[in-house]
């Protein structure tokens, strides 16, 4: 890591300027910029929980907004149609993104490159179309809205959007942490050399099945962790959390930033978020600008934003 | 330097870059760095600077990009026209219009919605196309008692079971014509038995349901039900399914699925066989321009034709069609008559929009003349009472039209039933 560091010597003081910005701004900033930096946050968990996949494993995923919809629409569930209290929500959210996740993950578990992005894009359909029609559950295409706000719930003195910002902040930076210590682990380690060559790891004895299938669960398990978040913040869940379009921004989200970072899929967040929304403010054709953006960035820095510089491996 | 030399010598696969390329990707970053934080400074200053508040500020949100764009694009010229009309000025004060995409995403709407109400500071919304967008809404415009206009959202429960003080409906609801029409296709088209063929949602379900309740209620009989995905690209294996010795088909599409639905319709041998009835988007004026002779005699019900024979929508559907070249289908007049309902509420209240309160109250009270699908007036859920007509597809003058041939005059959401009662029912479902 050292001699990857001192390599790119402008990567340390962007961290540090994205932290202390993050960390200070929104006190000084309108409610609806606090807004956009709260789902940039939320979405930052996501694409780093995609990251672990796509960048450390090298598993394609094209379905993982998937968990994400349904860990939404367990605490949409439970907070609504049950009245649940706000930790069983959070709970049953979790706890049933992560027991998808281990179930999917016996079945895609065995597959890579393409025929993976084709099965966990089949079993996103399937998602969104469960979300679409079991209609008593999910409410269908009208989706579940008046989902308590989370700041009380929590006990927390104040109410709007910067205290829930500053929550949504606490969750990112814990889940960064337990995300960072995982790839820097033995374990990830053995992920990224997978990702490298997974012959040559077989024969060295590693179960590689067995670390696919953990690292699969594990980016489940945070995807949960955002989709509880986002149902929070929008107060509502719908069909559109988990399909195709969202799974795929997603995608670009992580090669637009730099997968294989954790940094640069926040980054890709952010600016996706940022861009999305400012654009189409002024232009009708926004959606034009953001596929420019994204054609520069696969000109210029085909491996991200974040891995500028980088000389290509292989 | 000599080092550098020396190690690439010595380990041609280091991870040092030459220094031509060090030179350029040092470049290419500072490039990069410099447009983020180009974009963040524009970004911040656009945050930071408010502009005063003399005009009044409408935010306004349709989608207008994705597959409901040329939906969300004719409720805006209707809009347009109209604000173009008046001038842009009501209740003394200059308007001011801020149009967003929703892009038929709730989630994206919602925070479409965020931006309007709490960057623009709007003083008063409208938009929305989606009942799925319209109900996401629904609990934020609540919640920042900022009075909205939804002129097309037609689920039911809007102004029903969930409805908001702060929400006022001037289009209509799904099952609102479909209950006059359910009774008319019995008593006057004289049909005793119907396949119905609808969109597998919420539309869908609220159309077919008021219609089967009223038309079951007359002693009719629905024979088979399918319904088909919002996606749907073939109708072969769902026309195949309809007994051909049913009196009608009620068929309730919109956009691409109406147009294949109806060549289709033709191509099984169906038309000319079955009678064809179905709900108002079917034949819509935002698709029928583009259908051919296999349209021709189908009946349907909604509370706008583009051919009603009134001097009112006369002229609006003539302006309309010289100004975009166009018929005006009922998301056009949606906002048209939206629009006037918004600028009369003003008007009520001499311009003074700060006062929410007295938008919202003038916005349930006020009763525009002159509209182009006649009149109307908002009942005490904030629902349309208003004129559904009976609608037939005929050839006038080498254009296709929805020739309205009969009128249930001031129908209301809840038909003849009781409110009280017939809110205490579940909501029409598949």
């Amino acid at each position: 890591m050292a001699a990857r560091s001192a390599e790119r010597p402008w990567r340390t003081p962007v961290v540090v300027l994205l932290a202390a910005f993050l960390l200070l701004s929104p006190p000084l900033l309108s409610a609806y910029w606090v807004g956009l930096l709260t789902q940039a946050v939320i979405l930052g968990i996501l694409a780093m929980s995609l990251d672990l996949l796509i960048g450390y494993t090298g598993l394609p995923s094209l379905g993982h907004a998937g968990f994400f919809g349904v860990a939404a629409y367990g605490v949409g569930v439970l907070s609504t149609t049950y009245h649940a209290g706000v930790w069983t929500s959070i709970a049953g959210g979790f706890l049933v993104g992560t027991l998808l996740a281990a179930l999917f993950g016996l079945i895609v578990s065995h597959v890579r490159d393409v025929y993976f992005l084709m099965i966990t894009m089949a079993l996103g359909m399937v998602l969104w179309g469960l979300s679409f029609r079991w209609i008593p559950v999910t409410g269908g295409d009208n989706g579940i809205s008046g989902i308590p706000r989370l700041e009380g719930l929590i006990g927390l003195p104040a109410t709007g959007p910067v205290p829930f910002y500053y929550v949504a902040l606490l969750v990112f930076a814990v889940s960064a942490l337990l995300m960072m210590l995982l790839v820097r682990s033995p374990f990830g380690l053995t992920l990224q050399g997978i990702r490298e060559h997974e012959p040559r790891m077989r024969s060295l004895g590693f179960n590689t099945w067995l670390h696919g299938y953990l690292s699969y669960v594990c980016a489940g398990a945070f995807a949960s962790i955002a989709g509880i978040m986002w149902a929070y913040y929008n107060g509502f869940v719908s069909p559109t959390y988990l399909d195709l379009t969202a799974s795929s921004e997603l995608f670009l989200m992580v090669t637009l930033g730099g997968p294989a970072t954790l940094v640069g899929p926040v980054i890709g967040a952010g600016a996706i978020v940022i861009l999305k929304n400012v654009m189409s403010a002024y232009t009708a054709r926004w959606l034009l600008i953001l596929g420019i953006v994204y054609i520069v960035t696969i000109l210029w820095a085909p491996q991200g934003l974040w891995n500028l510089g980088k000389r290509r491996s292989g | 330097m000599e080092s550098r030399k020396a190690t690439v010598r010595l380990k041609p696969d280091t991870t040092y870059d030459r220094p031509a390329d060090a030179v350029s990707a040092f470049r290419r970053t500072s490039v990069v760095v410099a447009i983020v934080a180009l974009i963040t400074a524009a970004t911040l200053i656009a945050a930071q600077t408010g502009t005063p508040q003399t005009p009044i500020k409408i935010g306004f949100m349709v989608p207008l990009s994705g597959g409901n764009a040329q939906n969300g694009r004719d409720i805006l010229n209707g809009f347009l026209m109209y604000l173009d009309e008046i001038g842009y000025r009501a209740g003394g004060r200059k308007i001011e219009l801020i149009v967003e995409d929703d892009e038929a995403i709730p989630a994206v709407g919602l925070t479409k919605a965020r931006k309007l109400i709490e960057r623009d500071e709007v003083h008063v919304m409208a938009g929305a196309l989606l009942s799925s967008t319209g109900y996401a809404l629904a609990p934020y415009i609540t919640s920042m008692k900022i009075p909205m206009v939804y002129p097309v959202v037609s689920a039911d429960d809007l102004t029903q079971r969930r409805r908001s003080e702060w929400i006022v409906r001037t289009g209509w609801s799904g099952s609102q014509p479909n209950h006059a029409f359910g009774e008319y296709a019995y008593r006057t088209l004289g049909i005793r038995s119907v396949v119905t063929i609808a969109l597998d949602y919420a539309f869908g379900w609220e159309s077919v349901g008021g219609f089967e309740r009223t038309f079951q209620a007359q002693g009719g009989h629905i024979l088979k039900r399918i319904w088909v995905p919002i996606s749907v690209h073939d109708f072969a294996p769902y026309l195949a399914q309809i007994p051909r010795d049913a009196d009608a088909v009620y068929a309730l599409l919109l956009g691409r699925s109406a147009l294949q639905f109806m060549r289709q319709y033709q191509e099984f041998g169906l038309k000319g066989r079955v009678q064809l009835i179905g709900g108002g988007t079917t034949t819509d004026e935002h698709v029928l321009p583009f259908m051919g002779d296999e349209a021709l005699g189908t009946v349907t019900a909604l509370h706008y034709s583009a051919a009603l024979d009134t001097p009112a929508n006369k002229t609006f559907a003539e302006s309309y069609r010289t100004r975009y070249k166009k018929i005006p289908s009922y998301y056009s007049e949606s906002m048209y008559t939206g629009g006037k309902w918004l600028i009369a509420a003003i008007n009520a209240i001499d311009g003074r929009v700060e006062d929410r309160q007295a938008l919202v109250d003038a916005l349930r009270r006020v009763k525009p003349e002159g509209l182009p699908r006649g009149p109307v007036e908002l009942d005490q859920y904030g629902n349309p009472i208003e004129n559904v007509y009976i609608r037939r597809v005929e050839r006038v003058n080498g254009q296709l039209q929805n020739t309205v041939i009969d009128t249930f005059p001031g129908v209301s959401q809840f038909w003849t039933f009781d409110p009280a009662r017939y809110l205490s029912e579940p909501l029409y479902a598949r």
